[in-house]
């Protein structure tokens, strides 16, 4: 009995310390819409403060606890800086836009820890007199762990009071239903998003600080808690406070049970939970539907139109240099630009379902992997030519789109891109797992192209027939009704089902297109690369997928092949240097601040009269 | 508003341009060497490596460099990401034209500059990765690699730990190739030695995302006399922290991988555990003189003491060094042929590339942990010389695709 007991306990203790970093996440997304990607970094910043804090005071009980509160505190105002400084210059540009500015933030507070806190692993202090162990039957669990089951409910009592009670907590839920008329009664919107910016910072370091007991601080905790954060925060329901401390506690229980049964299941455990909670309850356990977002007038776009005679001839410039390349660029010239090819051709296909479709996708390399797996896998066992397999990848990442996307396009929003990252992240583990077939975190080597296709430049002009090949007949495709019907859907799905549109459908097959084009550039990418391992489906493909798009502009025809050279160009010359990461989030934080619109969707812009008119 | 957006625009432009500035400028009478490693992650291991590397390269060079010209090293960072790798090879073989690659950590980056080696005939070196597929299953005429493989690293635990009367054995690794490895290679060799040993528990956490409390109550559970630990880093940390508050070591013994590394021992503090055995590094013991000199030229330089890394960094730098002089010249195939075989010092001892399979001989140190001062140190140890913990010659003919 004691060691069922006390299994139980760990997985509530497990719970708190997810539950803190959780709340924050929650708050700062249920107000502001913010998708705060640098959560994580408060989280280990807030380690890494009250680990000094701690080492500098005299150890004491009041010390150790005072010392976690200063960290969060300390953390907080980081929040209200970031805030002050660079949130708010964006709450006008489209939310999504905010990712990436979070993210850049991401990379410089990862730079800026390895240069302040040092490379070497710290490990947390302990709790001074909780440093000892219960007995429970027989079978002995920490004292620390019962403190942390007891701290999360006050934690979860003071924010219910908070939000409830307080003046204050009225403007927040009030700004959180409908931010539009919370500003009508001439309530200052700045002060109060800055605030839960701080409140939802604070948490995090808080998150941090008080798992040091626990474990301590390292570098690459940052990245490590922020996905399962959001996980809670979207099973919970985004912005429902009570539904993460219950989404907390199922992971928490379901995880420390979970490695009775099946010790491998840790990979898997909580996307496979979001999964399921996001199939039968589409906003999460205590999630309310989301209201209708309806965006400034400023930012409704503009229909598409086709390119005019003047950026055709520009395409057509761009296309005959891509063209004559090998006759005057080096042979690596011709390896990087196969490279911002293809990748080129998978930020087309993203975009083609979240600009145009109105899906994003946070799991988008689950097809772009799963292409370049489907292909390696044919070469292996099947000992298919390269024209085949390459042929054969869309096809199966098409069929795949079409089983993940029957599950997504149900939902909407940041649950419809939450639930293509669980997606992405199971088809991800069995990858991971299955070694004896995919060969594990071990890959599978040796496919190379075919021998007519083995030389350089005869494989770079097949790159950039396919690549830019697909890209078109993405392009070409929006200007179908079948493109025209997707936009419809996502403008007005309630007018586009009414004259008959079934919105559902057309979604699902949007998703299915996307799905195929991207395969087909995993499909080409592996015969470029000559292996092909499971980081190609991870979540950072997925992300760097998401960033290129981002950064080009979604309200931009051009803007994924822009966004997709530009980080593919910006990432292989910046990396050359030390702290490389700082100055490329430093560019990223630039970019955002100067192009709200995203690169390409700046100066299409800026020049409209130049390229715009149908003459 | 335009105005200052053009200007920012322009700001923009001027940066790129910047930056884009060639970095790498042309020198002649030099040999250009890639090294490519992931600088970005696991700074605890590759900033040591990379002090090592560099004192090694000042050395050579201090020394007149060889075939009378000065070595150059080309480093970059490929972020942990293989298909950056595979780019950053290309780049330095293609244009920057180096004569060989050298480095990586990650055992998945490092065999997929193998098979990047194997197409375009490019001497790589891999420094760190463990995998035993980079020089068996997927081996080939252009690659070596310079650590003790996971096997051997398990096989030399294991001969010790077979040593223990211990019967009942329970496993704890990292869910990835590295872990299954060092469990699977543990598990045979330990049965060879010692075929009444059962294993009667695992648990396989996600890489530094491990849940210690509750995979200790469950190893708990089977109620195991002996552990066998793959865990490293912030992982191991958790480990050692809950399975003291849990009671969990009490009147077990514990065999641990890598945990002996100053990179993974020292930051455990004054929580190090007692009595675990393990392979490591203790560099302040270690009195050989090829050793000491090193010890000495590393703290003037740096300051500091020696990582793993360090020596894995130091040694791989040399290697290269001497497979050059013995080649006399940069062609692929001489200086393929120029290492196997070659022999050469490391701060360990004299270690040979083989040339069956490409593996180096270096060993690794075995020991048991104990603290003193705070800190938790390796003592009883003795250095372990690779060759005599690796398969039989035949075993390693029917891993390795003969070419």
């Amino acid at each position: 009995m004691g060691p069922i007991i006390v299994q139980f306990l760990t997985g509530l203790s497990d719970a708190a310390s997810l539950f803190f970093v959780a709340a924050g996440l929650s708050l700062i997304f249920g107000v502001s819409r913010v998708v705060n990607m640098a959560h994580g970094s408060f989280y280990m910043v807030g380690a890494y403060v009250a680990y000094f804090v701690v080492s500098f005071l005299p150890r004491g009980v009041f010390t150790f606890w005072a010392s976690i509160v200063i960290a969060a505190l300390a953390v907080g105002l980081l929040g209200v800086i970031i805030e002050i400084f660079l949130m708010r210059r964006l709450y006008k540009a489209p939310e999504l836009f905010m990712l990436m500015a979070t993210f850049a933030v991401l990379l410089v507070i990862a730079d800026l820890s390895l240069w302040l806190f040092g490379a070497e692993d710290k490990i947390g202090p302990r709790a001074p007199g909780l440093d000892g162990s219960f007995n429970i039957m027989g079978a002995l669990i920490p004292q620390y762990d019962i403190a942390l089951i007891l701290i999360a409910p006050v934690i979860l009592l003071g924010l219910w009071f908070l939000l409830n009670k307080t003046r204050w907590g009225i403007l927040i839920r009030a700004a959180t239903e409908d931010r539009d008329m919370l500003a009508a009664l001439g309530v200052n919107q700045k002060w109060l998003f800055t605030s839960v910016f701080f409140l939802g910072s604070c948490l995090a370091g808080l998150g941090g600080a008080i798992q040091l007991p626990k474990g301590g601080a390292d570098l690459l905790m940052d990245l490590n808690v922020i996905a399962a954060a959001f996980v809670i925060v979207v099973v919970g329901g985004m912005g429902s406070i009570g539904g993460a401390f219950l989404a907390s506690v199922l992971i928490g229980e379901l995880s420390s049970f979970g490695v009775l049964v099946l010790p491998q299941s840790t990979l898997v455990m909580m996307f496979l939970v979001m999964a399921v909670v996001l199939i039968i309850r589409p906003y999460g356990l205590l999630g309310k539907p989301e209201a209708e977002e309806h965006l400034p007038p400023e930012l409704v776009e503009s229909p598409l139109r086709p390119a005019s005679l003047r950026l055709r001839l520009l395409g057509l410039a761009v296309l005959l240099a891509l063209l004559g390349l090998p006759f005057f660029g080096g042979s690596f010239q011709l390896v990087l630009f196969g490279e911002i090819a293809i990748f080129a051709l998978a930020c087309m296909s993203l975009f083609f379902m979240m600009g145009p479709g109105g899906m994003v996708s946070f799991g988008h390399a689950a097809f772009f992997g799963g292409g370049a797996y489907a292909a390696a896998l044919l070469v292996h066992y099947a000992n298919s030519p390269m024209e085949l397999a390459i042929l054969l990848a869309p096809l199966c990442t098409g069929l795949l789109a079409l089983v993940i996307g029957w599950f997504c396009v149900r939902l909407s929003g940041v649950y419809l891109a939450m639930l293509t990252l669980a997606f992405a992240q199971i088809c991800w583990s069995i990858v991971f797992q299955w070694s004896g077939f995919t060969g594990g975190d071990d890959g599978i080597l040796g496919i190379w192209p075919s021998k007519w296709a083995s030389n350089e430049v005869v494989f770079y002009y097949l790159t950039i027939v396919i690549s830019i090949g697909g890209i078109l007949i993405l392009r070409y495709l929006l200007f179908t009704p079948f493109g025209y019907t997707m936009r419809a859907c996502r403008d007005s799905h309630l007018r586009a089902d009414s004259i008959g549109i079934n919105v559902k459908r057309q979604q699902w097959f949007s998703f299915a297109v996307a799905g195929v084009f991207a395969g087909l550039a995993g499909g080409i990418y592996v015969f470029s690369k000559g292996s092909v391992f499971p980081t190609e489906m991870s979540i950072s493909r997925s992300f760097d997928l998401l960033l290129s798009v981002l950064l080009g502009g979604i309200h931009s025809l051009s803007g994924p092949v822009t966004g997709a050279t530009a980080f593919i160009w910006l990432e292989d010359k910046i990396s050359r240097v030390h702290f490389w990461r700082l100055i490329l989030g430093s560019i990223y934080i630039f970019l955002v601040m100067a192009f709200p619109q995203g690169i390409a969707g700046y100066f299409s812009k800026r020049f409209e009269g130049l390229f715009s008119g149908q003459k | 508003m335009k105005k200052y957006g053009l200007v920012l625009g322009l700001v923009f432009v001027c940066l790129i341009a910047f930056v884009a500035l060639p970095v790498v400028a042309q020198a002649g009478g030099t040999i250009k060497v890639g090294e490519i490693n992931t600088y970005s992650k696991l700074t605890n291991f590759t900033i040591p490596y990379r002090n090592g590397w560099q004192l090694a390269l000042e050395e050579i060079n201090n020394s007149g460099g060889v075939l009378g010209k000065k070595i150059k090293v080309i480093s970059r960072d490929d972020a942990g990401k293989p298909g950056n790798a595979v780019k950053i090879a290309e780049e330095l073989v293609r244009r920057d034209k180096v004569v060989l690659l050298m480095g990586s950590f990650f055992s998945h980056v490092g065999l997929a500059l193998t098979d990047f080696a194997k197409r375009n005939k490019v001497f790589y070196l891999a420094a760190e990765p463990l995998s035993d597929a980079l020089v068996w299953a997927k081996g080939n005429r252009y690659t070596f690699r310079l650590r003790p493989s996971t096997y051997m690293q398990a096989a030399m635990l294991a001969t010790e730990a077979a040593k223990n009367p211990a019967k009942r054995w329970a496993t704890i690794a990292p869910n990835y190739a590295y872990g299954k490895d060092a469990v699977k290679s543990f598990k045979k060799v330990l049965k060879t030695k010692n075929p009444s040993v059962k294993f009667v528990a695992e648990q396989w956490p996600a890489l530094f995302k491990i849940n210690p409390g509750s995979e200790i109550q469950a190893l708990a559970k089977a109620n195991p006399e002996a552990v066998y630990n793959v865990t490293f880093g912030s992982d191991l940390a958790k480990f050692v922290r809950e399975g003291k508050l849990r009671g969990f070591f009490k009147g077990r013994f514990i065999v641990s991988l890598l945990t002996g590394e100053p990179e993974y021992l020292d930051p455990l503090k004054d929580e190090a555990p007692e009595g675990w055995l393990v392979t490591g590094y203790p560099w302040y013991d270690i009195k050989t003189p090829a050793h000491s000199k090193f010890l000495k030229a590393y703290q003037a330089k740096y300051h500091d003491y020696p990582r793993t890394g360090s020596v894995v960094g130091y040694s791989m730098m040399w290697a290269v060094a001497n497979m050059l002089k013995k080649a006399g010249c940069t062609d692929t195939e001489k200086m393929v042929d120029a290492m196997e075989g070659l022999t050469f010092q490391c701060p360990f001892g004299p270690v040979t590339f083989r040339k069956m399979d490409h593996q180096s001989t270096m060993g690794a140190f075995v020991g048991y942990t104990a603290l003193k001062n705070g800190k938790g140190i390796m003592v009883n140890w003795k250095y372990m010389d690779g060759k005599d913990f690796l398969p039989s010659d035949e075993e390693v003919r029917k891993l390795r695709p003969q070419d």
